[in-house]
């Protein structure tokens, strides 16, 4: 470990590191997300941090006197989650100096992604970094880490083969819903929750031909917005219940903090055309539909680990390219790790 | 050449059919279905060739002894395979009526006791009571590939349960087009087999006394079995995985029932001429 070490840091923890059960314990609301800041901002010796907080990643990046301090934070969110420490402990993900910097840029790049490979990553990253741009929380090194970081993952990209083929969550849920019902045109989608992962899955089964969309969303304004962009119908969020079967297939990506369909009203649902598979997809985390819906005769539930595991069967076409990635990020890593040490040095 | 080498030759094409399927199946590879449409349709070819010299031997429908109602039964579902799998592009359904169509014809023909003695004019020179058992038969043709179609639904639904899609499983039709497939094989098994029993019982109530009991009873069970899972599956009451045990259960004990039914006709008819091979 250099002399330098830590000052620069990475903690929390990822689907590489904690089962879905536990990542929806970690899960950081938007809503209490500034909050949680707020304490982390009052953290003596915590210099800089932002926070990347995706489905799949609760991660603290950030510049720090001493281990002490990586202590504190873990505390702090520990309490803020309502989580035992130890249970963090033991899933946590802890990386200082280099392996930080190497850590983002993979990140950044896609290649720690559940779907290696995908793109959504990298515009979560730079809108982590903005959201601690905004509140000051960046300074000169997290600054300097973050915008090398981008380059690398944008080099890697342009100049790999790591995204090509089936690498988004979207693609490979159409790719199982032809599965269950064939031809995608008759198909009745609802997608409700009008992010962008929603979004992304629902054009990915409007360009496999799917004709019936419905978006649903706890603000209407938003669905109405998405509706029109995709050329579809709006629904509120709380007629949801009595419209389920009409669907065939229906893709979750809401913020709920808890599972919006229940396996009564999938039951009840099923009632009225049993004979009828039902698709559901899960993308929410935590999860929009409760995990016991899937031992209901004719319905498929899929959730995010699901499609990635699906995903990783594709994945080996592309393992050269993804040496090739990872590659090039410990290289660009290495450098800038020491570009950082001089500056360190020379100021000292 | 005899009906029998004709239907052994017959036999070799679907164990190519087999092999060519379970090769690919074994590699993770797409079915060759032209390939195997191919040696279905040539197996196909020549057990009709087989069958018809044995009709004009019997002076009528082979449908005398168990070997020639296992023949009939695998030529019934063979022939609808050959309309069926080119209307729903179904490769993997070639593999399966391959394997069933060698199997009903292999083990028919390792029995020499079943096709012991061929009976002739069977049906006693009555055109109604021959269309009656050649509709029955042919009906279990249907339900032969409605049980293929539902052990693909199960092996389809398994494996979209347990997340398992990966290998052969990819080949698999979709969930709802086998279960379109097969309600439809189930509706057209069950009118099938409600003209054949129609049929019967028309020439059954003017000569009542002529009625084999036991026959009569198996038959008009597996047809109750049949048109309970047609009415059950229409009210929405048996549907996916249950449909297709229970189709999977039905064929088998049809299959098996034709044994003791063929067995009880001896009692009702003058001796059989023993055959002798030429």
């Amino acid at each position: 470990m250099s002399k330098l070490e830590p000052f620069l840091f990475v903690v929390g923890a990822t689907h590489h590191t904690a089962p879905l059960e536990w990542r929806e314990k970690l899960a950081l609301n938007a809503a209490a997300l500034p909050r949680l800041e707020e304490q982390l901002a009052t953290l003596g010796g915590l210099e800089e941090f932002a926070i990347l907080n995706t489905c799949n990643r609760r991660e603290f990046y950030g510049v720090a006197e001493s281990q002490a301090t990586l202590g504190q934070l873990c505390t702090v969110f520990c309490e803020h989650q309502e989580i035992e420490m130890d249970a963090f402990s033991a899933m946590q993900l802890r990386k200082t100096g280099s392996e930080a910097i190497h850590h983002l840029s993979a990140v950044s790049a896609g290649l720690e992604s559940q779907l290696v490979g995908e793109n959504e990553i990298f515009g979560q990253v730079k809108e982590a970094y903005a959201a601690a741009q905004k509140t000051q929380r960046v300074g000169p090194i997290l600054h300097k880490v973050f915008q090398k970081t981008f380059q690398a993952a944008k080099m890697v990209r342009t100049q790999t083969g790591i995204s090509e083929g089936q690498v988004s969550v979207a693609n490979v849920a159409v790719d199982l819903a032809t599965t269950i019902f064939g031809n995608l045109s008759d198909t009745r989608v609802l997608l409700a929750g009008a992010g962008e992962i929603g979004e992304q899955a629902a054009k990915a089964f409007r360009s496999r031909g799917a004709n019936d969309l419905t978006v649903a969303s706890r603000t209407m304004d938003n669905a109405m917005q998405l509706a029109q962009t995709l050329d579809a119908r709006a629904l509120p969020i709380e007629k949801l219940a009595d419209r389920l079967a009409y669907f065939d297939v229906i893709v979750c990506a809401t913020a709920a903090p808890g599972a919006i369909l229940s396996h009564s009203a999938i039951s009840t649902a099923m009632q009225k055309h049993p004979a009828a598979p039902l698709f559901l997809i899960d993308l929410a985390l935590p999860r929009d539909i409760e995990a016991s819906v899937a031992k209901i005769d004719n319905v498929y539930l899929y959730n995010l680990d699901d499609l990635a595991a699906i995903s990783e069967e594709n994945k080996s076409a592309r393992t050269a390219e993804i040496t090739k990635a990872r590659e090039m990020i410990a290289a660009k890593a290495h450098h800038l790790w020491e570009n950082l040490q001089r500056r360190r040095e020379a100021s000292n | 050449m005899t009906d029998r080498t004709w239907i052994w030759i017959a036999a070799a094409c679907y164990l190519v059919g087999v092999v060519i399927g379970t090769v690919a199946l074994l590699r993770h590879r797409k079915q060759p279905a032209g390939t195997l449409y191919l040696f279905v349709a040539i197996g196909f070819a020549l057990q009709t060739v087989g069958l018809y010299i044995r009709g004009l031997e019997v002076g009528g429908c082979p449908l005398g002894n168990t070997f020639e109602l296992f023949q009939f039964t695998a030529w019934s579902a063979t022939a609808l395979y050959l309309v069926v799998g080119v209307t729903f592009r179904l490769s993997l359904l070639g593999y399966f009526t391959s394997l069933l169509s060698l199997v009903l014809s292999a083990v028919s023909l390792s029995v020499p006791a079943w096709d012991a003695t061929r009976r002739s004019d069977v049906f006693g020179g009555n055109v109604w009571i021959e269309f009656h058992a050649a509709l029955a038969l042919f009906s279990y043709g249907v339900f032969a590939l409605l049980a293929l179609t539902s052990i693909m639904f199960l092996l389809r639904n398994y494996s979209l349960k347990n997340k398992q899609l990966s290998g052969a499983f990819a080949f698999l039709p979709s969930i709802r087009d086998l279960d379109t497939i097969s309600v439809r094989l189930l509706n057209v098994g069950v009118m099938l087999l409600s003209a054949s029993m129609l049929v019967g019982s028309a020439y059954w109530i003017r000569a009542i006394d002529t009625v084999n009991l036991s026959k009569l009873l198996i038959t008009v069970a597996i047809w109750i079995a049949y048109g309970g899972a047609f009415i059950l599956r229409r009210q929405g009451k048996l549907y996916g995985k249950n449909l297709a045990w229970i189709c999977i259960g039905l064929f088998i004990a049809a299959l098996i029932s034709v044994y003791p039914v063929n067995l009880s006709r001896r009692g009702d008819e003058p001796p059989p001429v023993p055959f002798v091979q030429p």
